[in-house]
């Protein structure tokens, strides 16, 4: 730890930009283009403690997420928010930063929904503890979270406590061939009865309902996927056909009843229709279908980087957005531009 | 700095009757009294002012008016809060959010609902059970604590281990923000664009805006819900027991723990069928589909069965499975009721240190000669223990508050932290210097300052000032 503060420290004091770096795992995906120096975390690693039986698990921010899932599957313990790791190297400070989540999402919760606590280096070089490693904390405010989708631009993430959960015991994959606007209908209206639903997505012109525990009785008759585990492995890892090529890959993150948005886009749902990927298209387009169905879109993967990748929130917002980025990060050195070209 | 209020007492009413309704500006004394303090009576302080506006737009010219003139304000929901999080400032206007109450949308099929912040916890589970759903988060305040509150402390409940805190359940809310601007957090989708501002305002106490409208997920009814109450000879038994429900990969809907005080007081309370003689008291409910229940409940009727209860119930019927949480859910005013009054403390703590952290309160009980019962969110770790004392005997309240300090520190030198879900408003903002150092504290500064640069919102709570907590551990001899 000791040479990334003096790296930060100086670094503040020249007011030169870092680029904070993990696995490399997620380069060129979610984030601008930005340049600087490279500031690289992977060799701060390890898991700290784990406690199955307290569910918390503590890791510094390099440890690679293949690492962490295998300690918990010793234990019948999992990461319920199936992130991907898109290649080898995915960390889990690397994984926070884009705080993604796999198909478990809508039920299993996001990474920033399981984050305990962090260690983080802000601006200043200054290494801090937010939160801890308890489950509940609301003692000052959650900066822990805050750093979950931040992209690094907050500060260096060092180490990370977050709740684990037993890994479910089975699963269940119904599958049948349905339109989208019908697909969207039926993942709702499962989802607001009391069935153990863990997973819910549209591919193809198929529905795909995964289930961790008894299968509703009516369904009981349905199509059942083989080698299912496989299917959200590639859906989680984007590695389905509709993932392959150079087309820019949009995100749109929407309430999960909306209607299929862009009218005959190349479209794949997942999160029980909250999280729809599209191909092609610009930000206006995108951001203007997202924000009508009450969420926000970002250029995933592809496309022109260097222009924005995602909507800017309005005025107001935006300037505390820079107020709040200021407030840790006052010389501007945290991946500037990453988020936001403005930021 | 914003100048110390620029505006005379009479003017600003004057100014506020132009805004808001004049039968909702109170600035006698007498019809001000209600709002004197929150849920925690012992510390309390008469507002200069007190307004409810009726609309959004009026609460944003009165926040607008209030900073403009460099007067401080207080956002209040119900005042159920126990950390003091409400309390008035004497040179400020206390801003009450009761009168916007409207549950404002119910969309059955994204299952969420939009509501104004004074709605209650308990009128939105209520609005939506027609159409099969409820709201997660069950604060034992439920029926009269509002949305705006639990969003500003990020309050859990009974059934939060499986179902999440308010953080996990609330998807938007328009704020207001110090200077009157209103802006929109969060989205219908699963995740914000940019900053996760959710995360930050939730739990945020009031001192960075104020909620003016939430929208909440809904989660579909539990086909059924069934409880399991086992009493225990000793709390180490009950302790261990929790533990073997974790372990054996079972996340129960609740996991709750009293201790033989609680119990006794409780069982007078509501009649709930607890075991009396037992020294612990285990609930723990699992909830689902049919199937579901049926599995996870013969798993925790095993596992229960192995760890030597004294008494083991299942609830057969809704009914019943009422009144076993009945006992648990009154157990703050059940304690009240066998003492003229209780202190309520809030810190968390890793659960395997859970009968050691017991055995420590229970000594200190014996120092300070007052005594204690103990309310536990076993399955989280968020301990309840409530000091019994008298406010008429002099000495006393000093001595309480003395002793709550310790049990706080104890939470954190167990690994825990000095409150789970009450927050810190006035009450723990000295120990907040036993769980954060000061380049700590000094970004949190840094953040309230990226919000309300002229501290007008909430001033003195949640964040203690350097100098406090410089004092703090000089008081301590350094030992933090
Ligand atoms: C008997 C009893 C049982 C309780 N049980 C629980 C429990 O199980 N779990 C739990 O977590 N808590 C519990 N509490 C504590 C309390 O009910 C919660 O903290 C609740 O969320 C407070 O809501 P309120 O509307 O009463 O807020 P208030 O007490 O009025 O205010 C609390 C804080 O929120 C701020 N605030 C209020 N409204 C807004 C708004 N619209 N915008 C911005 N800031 C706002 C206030 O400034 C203050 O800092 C209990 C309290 C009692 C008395």
């Amino acid at each position: 730890m000791r040479h990334i503060i003096d790296q930060i420290r100086t670094a503040a004091e020249a007011r030169r930009p870092l680029d904070i770096r993990g696995g490399g795992s997620k380069a060129g995906i979610l984030g601008r283009a930005a340049t600087g120096e490279a500031l690289d975390i992977t060799g701060h690693r390890g898991i700290v403690t784990y406690r199955p039986s307290e569910l918390v698990l503590t890791a510094r921010a390099g440890t690679p997420l293949t690492e962490i899932e295998a300690a918990l599957a010793e234990n019948d313990q999992a990461l319920s928010f199936e992130p991907p790791h898109f290649g080898t190297g995915a960390t889990l400070g690397g994984t926070l930063a884009c705080n993604l989540s796999g198909p478990a999402r809508p039920w299993g919760g996001s990474f920033r929904d399981m984050v305990l606590g962090v260690r983080l280096i802000n601006g200043k070089g200054e290494y801090l503890r937010f939160g801890g490693q308890v489950m509940k904390n609301v003692a000052g405010y959650d900066l822990s979270r805050l750093q979950a989708g931040a992209l690094g631009t907050l500060g260096v993430v060092g180490e990370i406590s977050l709740k684990v959960l037993p890994a479910p015991r089975s699963t269940l994959t119904l599958t049948e061939a349905v339109d989208q606007a019908g697909a969207i209908r039926r993942m709702n209206e499962l989802a607001g009865r009391p069935v153990p639903l863990s997973a819910a997505a549209w591919v193809d012109g198929r529905l795909y309902l995964r289930f961790s525990g008894p299968v509703p009785a009516e369904l009981a008759g349905g199509k059942v996927l083989d080698g299912s585990d496989a299917f959200w492995a590639d859906l989680r890892e984007q590695r389905l056909a509709f993932f392959a090529g150079d087309e820019p890959l949009w995100r749109l993150s929407v309430a999960s009843t909306a209607p299929p948005l862009l009218n005959g886009a190349a479209t794949l749902i997942d999160w029980g229709g909250s999280q729809r990927w599209i191909r092609g298209g610009d930000l206006a387009t995108m951001a203007a279908a997202a924000s009508a169905a009450g969420g926000h879109a970002t250029l995933f993967k592809g496309g022109d980087r260097t222009a924005e990748v995602r909507q800017s929130p309005p005025p107001a917002l935006a300037a505390l957005h820079q107020r709040l980025k200021a407030s840790f990060d006052p010389a501007g050195i945290f991946n500037p531009g990453r988020l936001y070209g403005w930021m | 700095m914003a100048p110390a209020s620029a505006i005379d007492r009479g003017r600003l009413a004057e100014e506020l009757r132009r805004i808001v309704d004049p039968r909702f500006v109170i600035a006698d004394a007498e019809t001000a009294k209600p709002y004197e303090c929150d849920g925690l009576a012992i510390i309390s302080q008469q507002p200069m002012m007190v307004v409810l506006p009726g609309t959004v737009d009026e609460v944003r010219a009165v926040v607008r008016l209030c900073h403009r003139h460099g007067v401080k304000l207080v956002a209040r929901g119900a005042g159920t809060g126990l950390s003091a999080g409400a309390t008035p400032h004497p040179e400020g206007v206390l801003l009450s959010l009761a009168r916007l109450d409207r549950v404002l949308e119910l969309d059955k099929a994204a299952r969420t609902a939009r509501v104004q912040p004074g709605v209650t916890n308990l009128a939105i589970s209520q609005a939506a059970k027609p159409l099969g759903l409820y709201y997660g988060p069950d604060p034992s305040s439920q029926i009269a604590c509002t949305i705006g509150g639990n969003v500003a402390e990020n309050s859990g409940g009974v059934h939060c281990l499986k179902y999440g805190l308010t953080v996990h359940n609330v998807m938007a809310v328009e704020l207001v923000t110090v200077d009157g601007e209103l802006v929109s957090l969060g989205g219908l989708g699963l995740d914000s664009a940019g900053y996760d501002m959710m995360a930050l305002i939730t739990g945020s106490e009031g001192l960075l805006g104020i909620v003016v409208e939430a929208t909440v997920k809904l989660l579909p009814l539990p086909e059924v819900a069934q409880v399991v109450v086992a009493g225990y000879a000793t709390l180490r038994q009950a302790g261990d027991a929790v533990q073997q429900i974790i372990a054996e990969g079972i996340i129960p809907a609740g996991l709750e723990m009293m201790d033989g005080p609680a119990i006794r007081a409780a069982e007078a309370f509501a009649q709930a069928g607890y075991p009396t003689e037992a020294a612990a008291l285990l609930l723990c409910e699992v909830d689902g589909s049919r199937e579901e229940v049926a599995d996870q409940l013969a798993r925790v009727e095993a596992v229960m069965g192995r760890t030597a209860p004294i008494s083991l119930r299942v609830s057969r019927n809704e009914a019943e499975r009422q009144l076993l949480w009945k006992g648990r859910k009154s157990a703050f005013p059940a304690v009240g009721r066998i003492s003229p009054d209780y202190y309520c403390m809030d810190g968390t703590i890793p659960r395997a240190e859970l009968s050691n952290v017991l055995e420590h309160i229970a000594a200190l009980s014996e120092e300070y000669g007052l005594a204690v019962a103990n309310v536990f969110h076993a399955g989280d770790g968020n301990l309840h223990p409530l000091i019994l004392f008298d406010a008429g005997v002099p000495g006393q309240i000093e001595k309480t508050e003395e002793f709550g300090g310790r049990i706080l520190e104890l939470c954190v030198e167990a690994g825990g932290c000095i409150t789970g879900e009450h927050g810190v408003g006035l009450e723990k903002i000295r120990q907040m210097a036993a769980q954060f150092g000061d380049d700590e504290i000094t970004q949190f500064h840094a953040v309230k300052a990226a919000f309300d640069p002229a501290g007008t919102l909430n001033p003195g709570k949640g964040v203690p000032l350097l100098r406090q907590c410089q004092e703090y551990r000089a008081l301590r001899g350094g030992g933090f």
